[in-house]
């Protein structure tokens, strides 16, 4: 039954992996990249459970953490082109 | 009652599985931004609530199911927002979506008439 | 003793259940660095309010809260079938469109929990909020979208109490 679930998320993140690649346009790539951190978060899982070792969760756990906050950083990045404090001036020019 | 368990988490993982490899399907089949961003929301929510539920049947009543339950529930939450977030984006930075209906026939108000 | 020191210890309780939970471990060394990490949590959080006076409320009655998140269970497997077939027919078809949508809720809450419920059922997805009103996006647009969503935003107003946030 893992084997099933195992081998759909491998095709499934070969098929987002493409999309990744395709683009066209910088959204698609990000779309595609928060698509393969879910599929990826859910991969963790069930190779954890194939392989009896459960703990492999905690590291899902992680990765859907560290996938939503890349998301968000990826996307604010290229909006004010800077990750940490965004100077006024910009902001304010943008919204 | 073990059988039933054991039946239902086979359907939920294989369905699971089923809809995340449709979810990926649209992603790369669709045919412009826009549409692309339904297709990963098939994945996000089906997929996931179907492969954990799956996955929390097979571990019983543990700590695991507490864990995966955990997942889900982040998942369950952040999964709308970083969607939200990239179409925000998109749409800021310009990338106007096209609409396929009329605007004679649309009933709402168009909140910009003059970016048409 | 006051409302602060009820949260305070709520949050100490809340936190060291999360800790027992997620570790499973529980051996005299794991359960003294969970011990540590709650006090100081608390300590941290305690200190961080009085800068403001900032509370998170939840004004959600949570009997109706749980209804209604098996009600969108339903609507997100309905949801997610339509979009199935959309995607799985070879002709695929797709009548894309923006449209607004009212929302009624009277909490920030509320707001979230509608906008990001729309978001969560394939086929429709909110892009950008503004007073009063959503942008929605449709995959398969027709008049009838905009009756199911004005009948979400009754479920999600219902849930809320009274107390505007």
């Amino acid at each position: 039954m893992f084997v099933v679930a195992t081998v759909s998320l491998f095709i499934a993140m070969i098929l987002v992996l493409i999309r990744l690649f395709a683009g066209p346009s910088l959204y698609d790539r990000v779309l595609a990249l928060n698509s393969f951190g879910t599929h990826t978060v859910l991969f963790i899982g069930v190779i954890g459970f194939l392989m009896g070792r459960p703990d492999f969760l905690d590291i899902a756990l992680l990765y859907a953490l560290i996938n939503f906050v890349g998301t968000i950083a990826i996307l604010k990045y290229f909006r004010y082109r800077a990750i940490g404090d965004v100077r006024r001036d910009v902001s304010e020019a943008d919204s | 009652m073990d059988m039933i368990v054991e039946v239902l988490s086979w359907v939920f993982i294989v369905s699971g599985s089923f809809f995340t490899i449709v979810g990926s399907l649209g992603v790369l089949r669709l045919p412009d931004f826009w549409t692309r961003l339904h297709g990963m929301s098939i994945s996000d929510s089906a997929g996931v609530i179907l492969l954990i539920l799956g996955m929390a049947m097979q571990a019983g009543l543990t700590l695991i199911t507490v864990k995966l339950f955990i997942i889900l529930a982040f998942l369950f939450i952040t999964g709308p927002t970083s969607t939200h977030a990239v179409a925000n984006a998109a749409l800021v930075s310009g990338l106007k979506p096209r609409s396929d209906v009329p605007p004679e026939k649309d009933p709402e108000f168009n909140p910009n008439p003059d970016s048409k | 003793m006051g409302k602060l020191q009820v949260r305070l210890i709520g949050t100490a309780i809340f936190l060291s259940a999360l800790w027992l939970l997620m570790s499973g471990l529980y051996k005299p060394l794991i359960l003294g660095l969970g011990a540590v990490s709650v006090l100081l949590v608390v300590y941290v959080l305690h200190r961080m309010d009085s800068v403001d006076e900032d509370r998170v409320t939840l004004p959600l009655s949570p009997i109706a809260s749980i209804g209604y998140f098996f009600w969108l269970l339903v609507e997100i497997a309905r949801a997610n079938w339509a979009v199935t077939k959309i995607v799985l027919s070879p002709k695929m078809p797709i009548t894309q469109h923006l449209f607004a949508v009212p929302y009624t809720q009277k909490s920030d809450v509320g707001q979230v929990i509608f906008a990001n419920s729309i978001t969560l059922t394939p086929g429709t997805l909110t892009v950008e909020t503004d007073l009063g009103y959503f942008l929605v996006h449709a995959l398969d647009y027709s008049p009838d979208d905009l009756v199911a969503l004005a009948d979400m935003d009754a479920h999600v107003t219902a849930i809320e109490t009274e107390r505007a946030g």
